[in-house]
């Protein structure tokens, strides 16, 4: 299991158009992401829900990953975080 | 005659008669069939169909060069791949024997209101995508024609609220004004809206089946909706709107034309920007760049100091999305009327001439470098220049180019990718500007802010009602400081540009396009008259004319000039 923090930048949060490429980009991996911001969680391919989680700026996220490219799909996730969020 | 009050999205008026657009109320049955396998045949078919409608929207938009509604309708596809919320739970429902139209009804509506319900409002208003696909979806699965709704005459629409893909397919050569009883100004409708320049209203919660087929006025201007209009109200507003047709007309020419004097010479016109939000002014009056971008709303938009990541993120939204344009971002100018808790600056008697921007800059580095370093790793998305404001010394110009390189080396040690940029500076201060040959040796281009300018030559603050009758917006030393620096620009290869409030009176520009000054920065409104100004204008005249704005015997034309003439 790989997991890292991320505080949001953008000013609108994860929102839609960005959060489709995530998905886009998770779905490249085998393993499972998975967000988590408090009580709330969503997969990392599951569009509307990661959307429902309502994060905004300045909102740290914790992402899991647990599978058999994790590595290499944490290091993918983080740096498209980087980029877009 | 009746008048019903809304909200205006654009100022504009329609004239006509109303339709009432009406989204077909599915009945849906609840019985339950037996070839599930063909429901959920009948659900694949229909969902690449609304993806397929949705891709084709997104590429309509963005051939039409509105990359905000066509972002609308990308994401709306990517909704259409959500298994989780969408695609299961539909086949779920399907599964135990209901319809496509069914499942869909359930399912969407459920995620629907699943984002109504959340705090936040630009997720709350996401709910509308959900809807308008759902009904997307029922529409291709009742095989229905959403274009025959709006009626082959043209007409002043009348709706309860308009999705997006809905306002996209209206045929426009029909629309003469759109009317919703629902709707806020951030919906993709009023964007839409705005961007095409309809007269909209929103918000307009008398609106009544009863009005359909009446004849009606849409005025913006007054936020209302006169239906069946007497006959002077009908000559009013037709003058009214003859007149905003004449003028858009002429302003509209000028879309695409290059600034360019009768005689042959060209100045970019460029415009003042508060924020990413005025990217789709700056494309819509067709500016030639961004003279002024105030870096001020990352400071006053955050409760604390704001972090070089969201700075980064601001900054290479609006280089990304005017690029190739250029875009000058001016460093930090709080201080003087502009305070901010976080900065804990301490209270002033005499904040004008006090401690702002480079000031405060220069005596915190750090907080300065975040700031560079955002703009420096924006530099490779677009055309930047970096502008220092209220310089009045060599040296400061100096100290703020070696902290820049300074950031710029640890950016690169990084591993930063870093593109081109500019450097110039404010010149704002009469100190400046009678030092203009010495700093122009520094930079690449001044910006002449003749707000400050003024007030500071004239020791006349701009605030002060008082003062009104010694204040003379065409002073001639101000003129002359102007006329000045662009000579002492010039003399260095530096250019110059104006981006002050005098740079758009009209009463000026030739003027200032004799003294040869490079590049006019205004409000994205003022734009295209401003074209109009330059193209109309012929300096070969002006060979055997003195400068008539610079005689300092010229009568000031405030209180006292209106006094004395």
């Amino acid at each position: 299991m790989k997991e890292f923090k991320y505080v949001i930048t953008d000013p609108v949060g994860i929102h839609a158009r960005p959060a489709g490429l995530l998905v886009k980009e998770a779905k490249n991996f085998k393993s499972t992401a998975t967000f988590i911001k408090g009580e709330k969680s969503a997969k990392a391919t599951a569009l509307m829900k990661l959307m429902g989680m309502g994060i905004k700026q300045g909102d740290e996220v914790l992402v899991r990953i647990e599978g058999e490219d994790e590595e290499a799909c944490a290091a993918a996730l983080e740096k498209f975080m980087k980029e877009n969020f | 005659m009746q008048t019903f009050k809304g909200t205006k999205i654009v100022n504009g008026i329609a004239i006509g008669r109303i339709k009432i657009y009406k989204t077909p109320d599915y009945v849906i049955s609840e019985e339950l069939v037996s070839d599930i396998g063909a429901e959920i045949e009948r659900f694949e078919a229909a969902r690449v169909k609304v993806q397929e409608q949705q891709n084709a929207l997104y590429e309509k938009e963005m051939k039409e060069g509105r990359k905000d509604t066509a972002g609308i309708f990308e994401a709306h596809a990517m909704m259409l791949d959500d298994e989780d919320t969408l695609i299961d739970p539909c086949k779920e429902i399907m599964a135990e024997g209901h319809t496509a139209e069914y499942a869909v009804r359930a399912a969407f509506d459920n995620a629907a209101t699943e984002f109504s319900e959340m705090e936040d409002e630009y997720f709350r208003a996401r709910s509308a995508d959900v809807i308008d696909l759902k009904n997307s979806m029922l529409d291709v699965l009742f095989g229905n024609d959403t274009e025959s709704l709006q009626g082959t005459e043209p007409a002043i629409l009348v709706a309860e609220d308009l999705a997006p893909s809905e306002t996209v397919k209206l045929d426009k050569s029909l629309l003469l004004g759109l009317v919703t009883r629902l709707g806020s100004s951030n919906s993709h409708t009023a964007i839409l809206a705005r961007s095409m320049n309809w007269p909209t209203l929103i918000q307009c919660h008398d609106i009544a089946d009863d009005w359909d087929g009446k004849f009606a006025i849409l005025d913006g201007y007054n936020s209302c909706i006169y239906i069946e209009p007497d006959q002077k109200t009908i000559d009013e507003l037709s003058a009214k709107q003859a007149e905003d047709k004449a003028r858009e007309e002429k302003l509209k020419e000028l879309k695409g034309q290059p600034s360019v004097t009768k005689d042959g010479r060209k100045v970019k016109l460029y415009a003042n920007i508060g924020g990413p939000k005025d990217i789709q002014a700056v494309i819509e009056n067709d500016a030639e760049g961004v003279g002024l971008f105030r870096s001020e709303f990352v400071y006053l938009n955050s409760k604390e100091d704001p972090s070089e990541e969201a700075q980064f993120a601001a900054y290479k939204q609006v280089l990304e999305g005017l690029s190739p344009r250029m875009v000058i971002i001016r460093t930090c100018d709080i201080g003087a009327d502009k305070t901010i808790d976080y900065m804990q600056l301490d209270k002033e008697d005499n904040p004008a001439l006090g401690f702002r921007a480079v000031r405060i800059c220069l005596t915190r580095p750090d907080f300065f470098k975040r700031q560079l370093r955002a703009l420096l790793r924006a530099s490779a998305f677009g055309n930047l220049g970096i502008m220092f404001p209220m310089i009045i010394s060599l040296w400061e110009v100096k100290k703020c180019k070696e902290i820049l390189e300074e950031c710029r080396k640890e950016l690169e040690a990084e591993g930063a990718k870093i593109g081109k940029y500019e450097i110039g500076i404010m010149i704002e201060t009469p100190a400046a500007a009678l030092c203009a040959d010495e700093l122009a040796e520094e930079v690449d281009f001044f910006s002449l802010g003749t707000n400050d300018l003024t007030q500071y030559t004239c020791a006349i603050d701009r605030q002060s009602a008082n003062l009104e009758p010694f204040a003379n917006t065409h002073h001639p030393a101000v003129l002359r400081l102007i006329r000045e620096t662009i000579e002492a620009g010039h003399r260095h290869n530096t250019w110059v540009g104006i981006c002050g409030e005098l740079g758009a009176d009209p009463t000026l520009t030739e003027e200032f396009l004799k003294w040869g000054v490079d590049e006019l920065s205004v409000n994205p409104k003022s734009i295209l008259p401003l074209r109009g100004n330059v193209r109309n204008a012929d300096l070969s005249k002006f060979k055997t004319e003195s400068p008539k704005a610079v005689d300092p015997k010229k009568e000031p034309k405030g209180f006292f000039g209106r006094l004395f003439s």
